[in-house]
């Protein structure tokens, strides 16, 4: 996965999103905002699965169906 | 240390000028019950999906109509349009509440007695009626309403072969002002085949013109066009009384009102864009008294079908997949098809969850699991995320789905009903092999392969 769009973008800690290249604005939420930040890191979905099941209160079953669902948004959004 | 507590992830693009189109949500869309029932307990007892409905709410639903309608005009009797849902059971409340039965088939007919409903408590309409069936329901003194001229000479031949003169009424139809006009059923008014119709009944020796009879359509939106419908049933019957001395006993203005169901290519939430059932009824009653005198007043037959059951029925079914389309649209797969759910065609569904859910709602496609392109179930539903596991609670669905459904790729399912006191009856069992397969033959020489 290609992250290096996510470093142009300006991200607020309240989960405001601007895209400078494009002039788009997105919201997300303070998941998103954790989620795009390792993402930034350079961290691999695997890392991401393990950094987050130790962090909070979730299965592994419903986190990997949502982070699935989160990166292939951004995808959409031509973020990554 | 303990974890933080865990949100799904969301993100969205704002969209200035579109923001608020789908945002907002008309439904309150959170029950876990359904007339104090448990919807997990349901799901236990008789698996998902299953259809639920409230014996509470029929009779409610029929004794607020009812009473609005009576205390209007007393000479109203209710008849239980079996093709909108003909479950024995439902059956069985709206003939303990005192209906009859309205049947335009048959089947349908041979449905209604079989429960009990005597012959001459039957209303047997429709298009095409069998000679056996006239037959049996001029023995058994039906109230039979003829469609077109070929029925009325079948009729004639019937009665003659059974040595009877026997009643009947004709069905008209009418401009009322709606669209589509319902014309391909009965004999028109406008152009006088209803006066024709009924002078060549007044000729026949076996025949007995008594009553008319019309349906101008369903989920009619405009209770104006029944204040028309029976100012025009009126002005006939006057005519056919002072012209040809036929003494009309009964107008039946068939059934029609809408049900607080949202019909597709609507915005306006159905609690605002129906008329309140009150209007249909003023409409007809008011008409009514104000065209008689109290000695003229006919019985008054209305075949009240969908404005009745409706929205007693429900639909539980679960969420077994998520996808994410190729487009960022949201989806899921549930575990009930278009198969059983006829009335997806032309309504968009109330949905509720059996829980709170997190999240921002979004718009999501909900598909069935019939391995069809065709088998969308909610085209735009707005939902939160839901993962796998949660249950729909999909209404009204007491209308046509029951009937009209078809078998397909798997069994239907379970038909509950909740009953007054809170238990639970299941008033249809799920199907099985032998259900379907039995009326099937296999011929000798196809019986044997090896593969
Ligand atoms: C003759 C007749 N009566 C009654 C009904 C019931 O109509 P609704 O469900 O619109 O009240 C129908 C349905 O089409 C019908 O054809």
């Amino acid at each position: 996965m290609n992250t290096e769009k996510l470093t142009t973008l300006a991200i607020s800690d309240s989960g405001f999103i601007f895209d400078p290249s494009t002039g788009d604005t997105f919201n997300t939420n303070e998941i998103g905002v954790k989620i795009i930040q390792l993402l930034k890191q350079g961290k691999d979905f695997n890392e991401l699965m393990d950094l987050m099941i130790e962090q909070y209160e979730v299965t592994e079953e419903e986190l990997e169906a949502d982070l699935l669902d989160f990166i292939q948004l951004l995808k959409n959004y031509h973020m990554v | 240390m303990s974890k933080a507590i865990y949100v799904k992830p969301v993100i969205k693009k704002q969209e200035t000028g579109k923001m608020n189109k789908f945002g907002s949500v008309f439904h309150r869309n959170y029950r876990d019950s359904i007339d104090g029932v448990k919807i997990n307990d349901i799901v236990e007892r008789y698996g998902s999906p299953v259809f639920v409905i409230s014996e509470t709410e029929i009779r409610n639903k029929y004794r607020q109509i009812y009473r609005e309608f009576s205390s209007q005009y007393p000479h109203v009797q209710f008849t239980w349009s079996y093709k909108t849902n003909y479950l024995d059971a439902v059956c069985c409340v709206f003939h303990q509440e005192g209906e009859l039965a309205e049947v335009v088939s048959e089947f349908e007919y041979q449905k209604a007695r079989r429960l009990g409903v005597p012959g001459n408590k039957i209303v047997y309409n429709g298009p095409l009626k069998s000679k056996a069936s006239l037959k049996i329901a001029f023995e058994e003194d039906a109230i039979v309403n003829l469609d077109n001229f070929d029925e009325v000479l079948r009729a004639e031949e019937v009665a003659r072969s059974i040595g009877k003169q026997v009643h009947v009424g004709i069905r008209l139809n009418m401009d009322t002002g709606i669209y589509p006009q319902w014309s391909r059923f009965g004999f028109n008014l406008e152009n006088q085949s209803a006066y024709d119709a009924a002078r060549r009944i007044h000729m026949s020796k076996h025949l007995n013109l008594n009553g008319l009879h019309s349906h101008i359509g369903t989920f009619i939106l405009d209770p104006s066009a029944y204040a028309i419908q029976v100012k025009k049933m009126i002005d006939l019957r006057r005519t056919l009384e002072t012209e040809l001395s036929i003494s009309i006993d009964y107008l039946d203005f068939g059934g029609g009102f809408p049900s607080r169901n949202k019909l597709k290519g609507t915005y306006l939430p159905p609690e605002v864009a129906i008329p309140n059932i009150e209007e249909y009824i003023q409409a007809i009653t008011s008409t009514l008294t104000a065209n008689l005198l109290p000695e003229e007043y006919p019985t008054v037959y209305m075949e009240t079908g969908r404005a009745m059951i409706d929205e007693a029925g429900f639909l539980i079914t679960t969420i077994e997949g998520v996808k994410r389309m190729p487009n960022g649209v949201k989806s899921y797969i549930i575990d009930a098809g278009i198969n059983i759910l006829y009335t997806s065609n032309w309504y968009n569904f109330k949905v509720e969850l059996d829980r709170p859910v997190q999240g921002t709602y979004e718009n999501a496609i909900v598909y069935g699991p019939l391995c069809m392109n065709i088998d969308v179930v909610l085209e735009n539903a707005t939902l939160p995320p839901l993962p796998k596991g949660v249950r729909l609670i999909l209404s009204p669905m007491g209308a046509y789905n029951m009937t009209q459904w078809m078998q397909f790729i798997s069994y239907r399912p379970a038909i509950v009903m909740i009953m007054e006191d809170g238990t639970i009856e299941q008033i249809r069992r799920p199907e099985q092999l032998e259900d379907i397969v039995g009326p099937e033959f296999v011929p000798e020489k196809l019986r044997q392969f090896s593969l």
